[in-house]
């Protein structure tokens, strides 16, 4: 029998992170450019586990995935229990969660790249901090997403918390993906923690609405990059496009047959389009500001 | 439909404890979807004061788009019909929502018919 290893190593680090004490698990592979990868809501950095093994990428790239607390090994923060008030994902909190990870690793403005709440969470980030990073590249990038069901039926007790996490967003995989790609993407829901996908939703759906704020995003500070899966319609190509129009950047990839997990619903496909991307933001990474 | 459904062992299995009726409406057509234990039977409308738990109306021109072998964007999921408002779904939603993947297959079903009928073409 052949032993295949993956060249991840895999780590913990606790930091305190809003008043609280969080341990969190991350990832890392390659050298070179430093690049975070945040995961999507309700599911954790097990999606990035394509961009992490492939040579092409960590060949000039330390790439770097974590779990938020709450999601994937990253426990809620340390003294949690359940008389605390229903978990809710704020933009402070998100980026201070970022801030923090990057500072513990003492990461040189690291490119990051983030997928749906974290498409979301890297234009804050460029508005807000542009300075620390060398440029953001999102994924299933909207300022603002309607709800368009009772959030509630994702955290009761006579409903299955997994199950329904997975049955809400399995259509938000392209219907091309790879059989193996797909349920492995489904079954990061499927374990997602209790209230957690509900939770996170609440920055996706209300907390971390930009609409008003999103155009004053200056891309010569930090480049701003788009790629958009054609099947998404959470956060659909023309959210990303109005994103595009906002902070006047034509930075944008729409990737046909692709859904709202491109790179862990089908990675191979999906590298064919980061690839070229990142290569340009690390080239717009070392150009000097004007 | 019923057929596909119920001469699926797996589908009926993943479906064994689900008891419902259900409208399906395709315009004006109705449909009654009665479920035990995962066993599909169908009745067709008009229908004199129909029972049913959930009701989930769309336009033929809709179902159609949604049973194509490659549905177009947003039509190739009930949850993204939902959000489009091509498919409303109301009612007590109970049995729909703790049981969504296997009513998202139970009414796909047809498309892996189309897909059949073209291989065989």
């Amino acid at each position: 029998m052949t032993a295949l290893f993956d060249p991840i190593i895999g780590r913990y680090v606790t930091l305190e992170i809003g008043g609280r004490t969080c341990r969190i698990y991350m990832e890392e592979a390659g050298s070179g450019v430093p690049l975070i990868c945040l995961h999507t809501a309700g599911s954790d950095s097990r999606q990035w586990r394509g961009v992490l093994n492939d040579s092409d990428v960590t060949a000039k790239h330390r790439v770097i995935a974590f779990d938020l607390p709450r999601h994937g090994k990253s426990s809620p923060p340390i003294g949690w229990t359940l008389d605390e008030p229903d978990y809710a994902l704020t933009s402070e909190f998100y980026i201070e969660v970022v801030l923090a990870v990057s500072a513990a690793l003492e990461l040189d403005r690291p490119l990051v790249v983030g997928c749906s709440i974290g498409g979301r969470v890297v234009l804050q980030l460029a508005l807000k901090h542009p300075e620390k990073f060398g440029g953001v590249i999102g994924l299933q990038s909207g300022a603002h997403v309607n709800p368009y069901y009772d959030l509630e039926w994702l955290n009761r007790p006579d409903v299955h918390g997994g199950m329904v996490c997975a049955g809400i967003v399995s259509g938000l995989v392209g219907p091309g993906a790879p059989e193996a790609d797909r349920w492995e993407t489904l079954w990061h829901y499927m374990q997602s923690g209790p209230g957690v996908f509900k939770g996170d939703l609440h920055f996706y759906k209300q907390d971390g609405d930009i609409r008003e704020t999103v155009s004053r995003i200056d891309t010569k500070e930090c480049p701003v990059f788009l790629l958009s899966g054609e099947y998404d319609y959470s956060a659909t190509p023309d959210d990303t496009k109005i994103v595009a129009e906002a902070i006047r950047t034509d930075e944008i990839t729409i990737m046909p047959g692709l859904g709202h997990f491109p790179m862990s619903e089908d990675p191979a496909r999906f590298l064919e389009y980061f690839r070229p991307v990142l290569e340009r933001a690390g080239q717009a990474r070392e150009r000097p500001v004007d | 439909m019923p057929a596909l459904i119920n001469r699926d062992a797996v589908l009926r299995h993943r479906g064994r404890f689900i008891i419902t009726t259900f409208l399906a409406e395709s315009g004006t057509d109705q449909y009654l979807f009665s479920i035990d234990h995962g066993r599909v039977a169908v009745s067709s409308g008009p229908f004199v004061s129909p029972r049913w738990q959930f009701a989930l109306r769309a336009t033929p021109e809709a179902w159609d788009r949604f049973w194509l072998p490659i549905p177009p964007p947003g039509s190739h999921d009930l949850m993204g019909m939902i959000k489009f408002k091509t498919l409303i779904a109301e009612g007590d939603l109970h049995p729909f929502m703790s049981n969504l993947l296997w009513f998202k297959d139970v009414l796909a079903a047809p498309r892996q018919l189309a897909t059949i009928q073209d291989v065989v073409r």
